[in-house]
């Protein structure tokens, strides 16, 4: 049995050699013997380039077809365009029959108006309004195009250089809106991956333009000199390498708003100390919402001190936008804005743009500078070439107006002593307390005690000026904020001090406040 | 759509490249000349940098002379332009005393409001000694004036919507009014050839955007279709509204929008449609109600209805129009509103005063001249100019008409020539065009006569012989009724 099994193989075994070993298997190509294993390994490499050069499996790709296309568009449903319409929506303001001088006519009586930014008592001014006369005889009334195609008439060339005279630059820029300005002046040299420090509390204008200018944007704490110097001293480390990398810091000359700082408690006290130690004229006060200690600062209608934002300027090499919308004719000895007021020569600010419809009493805005600023703008500023200009008889009203200022200086004075009277009538109000400087043409008013809610506030601040309107014939107004808007407002009451408020009805008006604040607070504290 | 001609085609991009070759080889020599000069900006960066403005350097400054030139009187159908000279090349300008008497063809006059009127400049007077220049605070904090409220009510009504808000400035407005009806997550579809002010809402509001192809209906339902089925970018979720962004007359082109085809489509796929007619108003239309009027749509089929009252109504400011509860969410939250001065108490007036005269109610039939004269004078002068042999875009009773120029060259050529005979006329280039289709563009006002038209043509004819702009054959002078256009021969179609 074995002898045949063993037979049995070694019969196989020889077989398979002598296969092998076949003639066929053994041949010599090119020199080179080639075996009979070479044939498996050339069949194993068949093999292998075969699986390799099969694409692997991916699954079909399916456009939608027309018809699921047509049933996706039929259900879609689109979101309403506005929301629905809430109470609060439907408040009309009040409607003015008069010029909005210091006093006006609402709903057939006279009021006090303490809600027209007419610093320098303009509106209604007679060499104003001749001069307006004639340019409208002259020019009519709109001037028909943007200023690259005829829309340029020598008035506003003239009021350009009447204001590049008065500010001691070398050329100024008219643009037709006071919003406009900012929002077109910074896309004109911020472009993408640009660096722009901005103070928390600017305005709506300012907000859209850093928007539009895809730059990286760094708020700083409302005019907090330290947290500015700790911004820039960060951005330098960070960015030492990149040299032609723009950079900017953007503040207001005098803000419209102040700031909300949330924090969590055990923070609050040390900030606290630091705080009041650093600004005498501040006061701070409690608000606990949902656990969490608001401080409000009540710094709005606060003055930006520019001497120290120069330095910081020189030091970290930055660039600076300065706004003097609401400081314009009215800070300084010759009412020649914020530069003036801090004792640092214009040519430091690289740009300054200012809006006209405050003490200027027209409307529109300029944007001043070095010759190679304003030029640039002429072609790349959106909001000056693809626009029509300012109305002719505006221009000639700005003329005239900066006229009005130069020869009568004592008009600034007569503000300031109108702030200081308004100040002292209205430090011992009750429920309410002053959050202005004490220099700022926007006396600003807010709650000593919150009702615990925004909305809560601004209703009984709304409240407040109602009746202050309607029973004490005085015109204040509540600060209003947009949806849009990113700094968060604080809720108070404004008033626009005017040069031509006389001493009479400025008393009037803080007795008044006084008797309608007890009453309202009481009532409210009453309700609730 | 535009035919240029394959040498005219050839030739400008020569002449453009040759520009482009000077301007760097002179900034190659300014940068060779400034580092051996030491720089005086001490650590800070340029603030322009590099290419940005080699355009306005190098190209724009050459000609400079042609833009933005000053006039000493009202902007009517004759004015004064103010004569400059330049000792340095074109750099800067300076004025002089002397003035020339010129035949105004681009200003935005379509009515003729431009000058003293006699209806309305007395009221304005009136106004302005009443309420003053301007109101020196916001609408909500006692700009309102009486004046205001009247203004909205009469351009509700001469619009055909229920109710309608104004604001200072045209250009405010659409920048202010976009962010405030979409915001992110919602998609704004806007006509190619959009004006700038609407880019800039629209890019302000956070929204996506997307484009499609200049006054193609077909086209905007393709793109409305493949949105809808993709929803939002990377997510896919769906879209929370869409936008359609479309303007009356395309003041580049003077073509009118195909307004019915749009607002079918919109309608279709639920998309809201927003109309820009900033110089269709007052300008078009039987009884000056704009493109609505002229076209047949329903005021109630276009949900938001923006224009501005530069050109037609002779003064300053914009609109928004709607139903009454979109107009009132505009008022609590647009910040145009809340934070914007009020428009100037005499533009106001204006603005009232004029849409009286246009609707015939100062007791007059003025309204119904000046709207008969600017659709004959429209009519008669494009056709005059295509008999010539020109290349005069738009449609018909549009009173806009540009004339292709393509040529660098030809723009300050012929912007100087028409000067030199006292015609003043407007020319656009880069980049408010594409950078090959240079135009000159025509304005046509209520208040040209037949004598200034003509006048207009002659110079313009010999201007064309001279600089060379006449692309098609002039039909001969004793010829039919229709003329025949026979574009020559190898023309590129330029989209």
């Amino acid at each position: 049995m074995e002898l045949a099994a063993l037979n049995l193989v070694n019969a196989t075994l020889n077989w398979v050699t002598s296969a092998l070993d076949a003639p066929s298997a053994r041949a010599v190509v090119f020199g080179v013997h080639i075996g009979g294993h070479l044939f498996v390994e050339v069949l194993l490499l068949v093999v292998i380039l075969f699986l390799l050069s099969q694409k692997s499996y991916k699954p079909p790709k399916r456009p939608l077809t027309k018809k699921e296309i047509d049933e996706l568009c039929d259900e879609w449903v689109p979101e309403s365009l506005i929301p629905s319409i809430t109470q609060e929506m439907l408040s009309e303001p009040p409607v003015l029959e008069s010029a909005a001088g210091p006093c006006t006519v609402i709903n057939g009586k006279e009021v006090v108006n303490f809600a027209s930014a007419n610093y320098l008592g303009f509106v209604g001014h007679e060499k104003l309004l001749e001069s307006c006369t004639s340019a409208l005889e002259k020019y009519g009334v709109g001037s028909c195009g943007p200023r690259g195609f005829y829309g340029t008439i020598d008035v506003h060339l003239d009021c350009e250089a009447r204001i590049a005279k008065f500010l001691g630059t070398h050329d100024s820029i008219l643009y037709s809106y006071g919003l406009s300005t900012m929002f077109s002046a910074i896309p004109c040299f911020c472009k993408k991956g640009d660096i722009i420090v901005v103070d928390e509390g600017v305005h709506w204008g300012i907000q859209n333009g850093l928007y539009l200018s895809r730059s990286t944007i760094v708020y700083f704490k409302h005019n907090d000199m330290e947290s500015l110097e700790k911004t820039l001293e960060k951005i330098t480390s960070e960015n030492q390498r990149a040299k032609k990398l723009r950079r900017y810091i953007v503040v207001e000359a005098v803000y419209q708003c102040s700031v909300v700082i949330g924090m969590n408690k055990p923070m609050i006290v040390h900030s606290l100390l630091k705080w009041s130690r650093r600004h005498g004229n501040c006061k701070v006060q409690w608000v606990n919402v949902d656990d969490t200690l608001f401080w409000l600062v009540q710094n709005s209608g606060q003055i930006a001190p520019l001497d120290k934002i120069i330095r910081l300027k020189e030091k970290y090499r930055f660039r600076v936008l300065l706004d003097e919308t609401n400081s314009f004719g009215v800070l300084g000895h010759t009412g020649r804005g914020l530069t003036e007021y801090c004792g640092v020569p214009i040519e430091k600010i690289d740009i300054v743009t200012a809006a006209m419809g405050h003490a200027l009493a027209t409307e529109g805005g300029f944007c001043t500078g070095s010759a190679r600023v304003i030029d640039h703008q002429r072609l790349s500023s959106s909001g000056y070439v693809f626009s029509a200009s300012l109305p002719p008889y505006l221009a000639s009203a700005a003329i005239t107006a900066i006229d009005v200022l130069e020869e009568n200086p004592y008009l600034t004075l007569k503000l300031k002593e109108n702030i200081a009277i308004l100040w002292k009538g209205l430090s011992d109000i009750q429920g309410l307390s002053i959050a202005s400087n004490p220099e700022s043409p926007i006396v600003f008013l807010v709650l000593e005690k919150s009702t615990g809610s925004v909305k809560g506030d601004l209703q009984l601040l709304e409240d407040i000026s109602d009746r202050a309107l309607k029973q004490e014939s005085i015109y204040v107004v509540a600060s209003k904020r947009s949806t849009l808007d990113r700094c968060p407002l604080p809720v108070g009451i404004r008033l626009f001090v005017s040069a031509a408020h006389s001493e009479p009805d400025l008393h009037k008006a803080c007795e008044s406040l006084k008797r309608v604040a007890a009453a309202m607070l009481r009532a409210h504290g009453g309700k609730s | 759509m535009i035919t240029i001609p394959y040498l005219t085609a050839l030739s400008t991009y020569f002449s453009y490249g040759l520009l482009f070759a000077f301007g760097q080889f002179r900034d190659f020599f300014r940068k060779i000349f400034d580092w051996w000069q030491a720089s005086n900006l001490q650590g800070y960066a340029p603030i322009c940098l590099g290419l940005e403005d080699f355009y306005i350097r190098r190209l724009y400054l050459r000609i400079q002379d042609c833009f933005g030139r000053p006039i000493a009187s009202a902007p009517d159908a004759w004015f004064d332009v103010v004569e400059r000279y330049s000792n340095d090349n074109n750099k800067t300008l300076k004025r002089t005393e002397k003035i020339s008497r010129c035949l105004n063809l681009g200003s935005y006059n379509y009515l003729g409001f431009a000058a003293a009127d006699e209806y309305c400049t007395p009221r304005v007077i009136d106004s302005l000694n009443r309420f003053s220049a301007s109101t020196c605070s916001t609408r909500v904090d006692g700009g309102t004036t009486t004046l205001h409220k009247e203004l909205e009510d009469c351009v509700a009504n001469f619009v055909g919507k229920p109710a309608a808000v104004v604001f200072g400035m045209g250009y405010v407005t659409n920048s202010a009014i976009l962010p405030v009806i979409i915001g992110k997550g919602g998609l704004i579809i806007s006509d190619s050839l959009n004006h700038n002010s609407i880019v800039n809402g629209a890019r302000g509001s956070g929204a996506t955007i997307r484009v499609f192809q200049h006054n193609t209906p077909s086209h905007l339902e393709k793109v409305l279709r493949e949105q809808i089925a993709e929803g939002q970018p990377r997510t896919h979720r769906p879209w929370k509204k869409i936008i359609v962004v479309v303007e009356g007359i395309y003041s580049m082109e003077g073509e009118l929008c195909k307004l019915p085809e749009i607002v079918t489509v919109c309608k279709k796929y639920k998309a809201y449609v927003y109309l820009d007619e900033a110089h269709s108003i007052g300008a078009v239309g039987k009884t000056g109600r704009g493109v609505c009027e002229l076209l047949g749509v329903d005021t109630a089929d276009v949900d938001i209805m923006m224009g501005t009252f530069t050109k037609s109504f002779g003064s300053c400011g914009g609109y928004i129009a709607g139903s009454k509860e979109l107009i009132q969410y505009l008022k609590y939250t647009c910040p145009a509103h809340l934070y914007a001065t009020s428009i100037s108490p005499p533009a106001a007036q204006q603005i009232i005063s004029s849409i009286k005269v246009i609707l015939g109610e100062d007791g007059s039939s003025r309204g119904a001249q000046k709207l008969a004269r600017i659709r004959e004078n429209s009519n008669f002068f494009r056709s005059e100019l295509q008999k010539m042999g020109f290349e005069v875009l738009g449609d018909n009773d549009s009173p806009v008409m540009p004339i292709m120029l393509y040529n660098p060259a030809k723009i300050p050529a012929f912007s100087r020539e028409c000067l030199k005979q006292n015609i003043a006329v407007v020319t656009v280039a880069f980049p408010a065009t594409p950078l090959l289709l240079a135009r000159a563009r025509i304005c046509i006002s209520a208040s040209h006569t037949k004598e200034d038209l003509l006048k207009a043509l002659e110079v313009i004819s010999q201007v064309g012989d001279l600089v060379g702009i006449k692309y098609f054959p002039a039909e001969p002078k004793k010829q039919l009724q229709h003329q025949e256009q026979q574009p020559g021969k190898d023309t590129i179609k330029l989209e």
